[in-house]
């Protein structure tokens, strides 16, 4: 006969058979009855400041190792903290499960202490979710719970804990399979052949190919196939933000990020191409602009794992259902090479003419401390940031060349990610360099985890771009709205003291000079977190850039524009002579 | 061009499915007509009869997103033609004297019938097809309609 066991004593033996060794939370009342479980197991706990950083963490051990991340957090407002880290992952398909505590089930609805509808306010947020109210449905619960954030397109899954399913007793069986009726054909779609090969036909008729890679690729561990359909067809390869990594962008055929900020000769080449391969991507607003304008004179094609991603933005001509992977595997069966060397010139001719670059200024810029973090970091690690202008910098000037490399939340576009992400991204890849390249405004949005990243003596570098702007507001505020700076500037904080008040190095440097050494000496602290305020030039700006809602070929900030003495001018447009120019026609 | 669609979904009978599908129609501002929900021959799963107004793009954005749902089985379109739909109508209609034999005729012309009927007002009952429903409301209109409630389309495939 089996032994019984308590809920939560059974929610830990499925943890550890689902591979769980790290967990991210806070325990409070009604969860201690897990958290005592969790005391007498090998998992390792890590107590965080905030709940929102629990989520940020599982979100951020998911992206760096691949493995479903966990955080925990007691009902309640333990439970609403977690709210913007299931948004966060859910937009960008990052697999996690949140084990949230909740009142006993006799008394739900009654608005105990600390009671709150979880499901009903994360349901928008996650991919599916579950109330135990019966100690018996545990074990299953779990194991679908990890499955459905696994599989298919990954996602988040909430798991609300009433304190009475923990400390019931059960018979503890672990489920052997998986079998949810509604969720089969999402966790492993079929692939229809036909479609596979009317894109192979598709893909024979073009000159002008340009492949537009988004993070699928990297969920499903696909980047190999990927870079094999590149130099088969010799068809040049862009990423969407969250697809940086996916295919070296040290390669001869990489065009780096395309979109809002991407580069403009990527944007250009993108507006000129006569297929558009989309392999994994969702065709987000910030990749495509004015959708109808975008990729024009191409014929597209998607292959995506989630049926509702096609046709969502962008009409495409041939759509391909399935594991990226697997659909790759299938359609280099079926390519062959192509001579494309007209347009790779084409290409080179315009990555020549329209180079990426920014314009000195005395100032310390952010361009150049990303590009001496790249090099001296060989490109190599793993680069957590927050969201903004230094996260645009960040996709723009460090080379990213392995899939996992780049921790950042596109969808959403999450400040306070950077920091409790890169604390997750050190706990998925422990033997990797993490850096935190962020914002002073995003970064002080969940710098309460420098105490986490102490406590846990993790070797995280946090490279702070400290322009005291909330940075992309005011660039925004000085192209749309004559320069009214409402509410966007900060005020001047010591990053050198709050480091030091943590048990942190803290270091400053406000000159070119300074920024190397300082790189250098982050690079050998070996026991503790290290932050680097860089005093940055204030008002610097990411350019090129589309403004939302406009095509490709219309960019602010061009090479053209940056090369002349006045810079780019605020409040402008392109001229329709330029326009005419840009597009290449 | 938008128009009017009938999707079934069977879904799995158990609590918070409703709220799931009530929660995606909003969340992606789909336009819905009706939305019922019934138990089937089998007791694990209900169906949901859902009328939506879109195009063909929309409608093929409902289906998508309906089946990503976890507790979504089945998600089935009903084509034109291919299928019977009735919904339950109950009018109480303000009658009396002489319009109410009129209004018995006209009830039974429809397979309606009257299932409560005081000195002033009287309320028709009827099952049909949406289109009926319609017709007979437009006629009832012309005596003076004090309530009206209907169930919205429930479908079965031929």
């Amino acid at each position: 006969m089996t032994t019984k066991l308590k809920g939560a004593q059974i929610l830990i033996e499925c943890l550890q058979r689902e591979g769980v060794e790290t967990v991210f939370g806070i325990p409070g009342g009604v969860n201690l009855p897990t958290f005592d479980a969790l005391y007498q197991s090998p998992i390792k706990v890590v107590l965080t400041a905030h709940e929102q950083g629990a989520s940020h963490m599982a979100d951020g051990y998911a992206r760096a190792s691949g493995k479903v991340g966990v955080c925990l957090a007691t009902s309640g407002p333990g439970a609403t903290n977690l709210v913007t880290g299931l948004a966060t992952a859910y937009m960008d398909s990052i697999p996690i499960v949140a084990l949230t505590g909740q009142v006993r089930t006799s008394v739900i609805g009654n608005d105990a202490f600390q009671e709150a509808d979880t499901i009903g306010i994360t349901r928008p947020v996650t991919k599916h979710s579950y109330l135990v109210k019966d100690v018996r449905d545990m074990a299953r619960v779990v194991r679908e719970a990890f499955h459905i954030a696994a599989t298919g397109r990954p996602g988040p899954v909430l798991i609300d804990l009433p304190v009475d399913s923990t400390v019931n007793e059960a018979e503890f069986e672990y489920p052997k399979q998986v079998n949810i009726r509604g969720y089969k054909l999402q966790a492993a779609p079929a692939i229809n052949m036909a479609q596979v090969r009317a894109a192979a036909e598709a893909i024979a008729k073009s000159k002008k190919p340009i492949i537009y890679v988004g993070a699928g690729v990297i969920h499903s561990g696909a980047s190999a196939e990927l870079l094999q359909l590149a130099k088969t067809l010799k068809a040049p390869v862009t990423t969407s933000l969250l697809g940086l990594g996916a295919f070296p962008e040290s390669d001869p055929l990489s065009l780096g990020m395309l979109g809002m900020h991407g580069f403009e000769y990527t944007n250009l080449a993108v507006a000129e191409c006569d297929l558009l391969i989309g392999i994994g991507a969702r065709f987000d607003d910030r990749v495509t602009g004015k959708p109808d304008e975008f990729a024009r004179h191409a014929k597209k094609i998607h292959i995506d794992v989630d049926p509702s991603s096609i046709n969502k933005t962008v009409r495409v001509d041939y759509a391909v259902v399935g594991d990226v992977r697997q659909v790759l595997i299938e359609l280099n069966k079926l390519v062959k090479g192509a001579d494309t060397s007209d347009w790779l010139k084409q290409l080179a001719e315009m990555k020549r003419q329209y180079p990426l670059t920014y314009r000195e200024k005395g100032r310390l810029l952010p361009q150049y401390i990303i590009q001496q973090i790249a090099e001296a970091t060989r490109g190599d690690a793993v680069i957590a940031t927050g969201v903004g202008q230094h996260q645009m910098w960040t996709a723009q000037y460090y080379q990213f060349n392995k899939p996992r490399s780049l921790i950042t939340s596109g969808g959403l576009g999450t400040m306070g990610f950077g920091l409790p992400a890169a604390i997750g991204a050190q706990f998925g890849r422990p033997k990797d360099v993490v850096w935190d390249i962020d914002g002073d405004g995003s970064f002080q949005m969940t710098s309460m985890e420098l105490a986490t990243a102490a406590k846990q003596r993790l070797p995280i570098k946090i490279a702070i771009m400290n322009n005291q702007f909330h940075g992309m507001v005011r660039q925004w505020q000085d192209q749309f709205y004559e320069s009214r700076y409402a509410a966007s500037e900060l005020n001047v904080v010591d990053f050198v003291k709050l480091a030091e008040a943590y048990g942190c190095v803290g270091l400053r440097v406000d000159k070119k000079e300074g920024v190397r050494p300082a790189i250098e000496q982050a690079m050998s602290v070996a026991d503790r977190p290290t932050i680097i305020d860089f005093l940055v030039e204030q008002k610097e700006n990411v350019w090129p850039m589309i403004a939302p809602g406009k095509p490709h070929f219309q960019m602010l900030g061009t090479y053209a524009m940056l090369s002349k003495d006045g810079g780019v001018p605020q409040h402008r447009r392109a001229t329709p002579d330029e326009e005419s120019k840009l597009s290449l026609g | 061009m938008s128009e009017k669609h009938t999707i079934s979904c069977l879904v799995e009978n158990h609590f918070g499915v409703l709220s799931r599908v009530a929660n995606l129609i909003s969340a992606r501002g789909f336009n819905i007509d009706s939305l019922t929900v019934s138990a089937t021959e089998d007791p694990t799963i209900s169906r949901m009869t859902i009328v939506v107004d879109a195009d063909a793009v929309k409608l093929e954005q409902v289906k998508n997103q309906l089946n990503r749902l976890i507790d979504v089985i089945e998600v089935q379109e009903m084509k034109e033609g291919r299928f019977i739909d009735r919904e339950l109508l109950l009018a109480q209609v303000k009658v009396n004297g002489a319009a109410l034999a009129k209004l018995e005729a006209l009830t039974q012309r429809y397979g309606a019938k009257v299932a409560h009927a005081t000195d002033q007002s009287v309320v028709v009952e009827v099952a049909g097809d949406t289109k009926t429903l319609d017709q007979l409301v437009d006629e009832l209109r012309k005596y003076g309609v004090l309530k009206l409630v209907r169930t919205g389309r429930v479908a079965l495939e031929k």
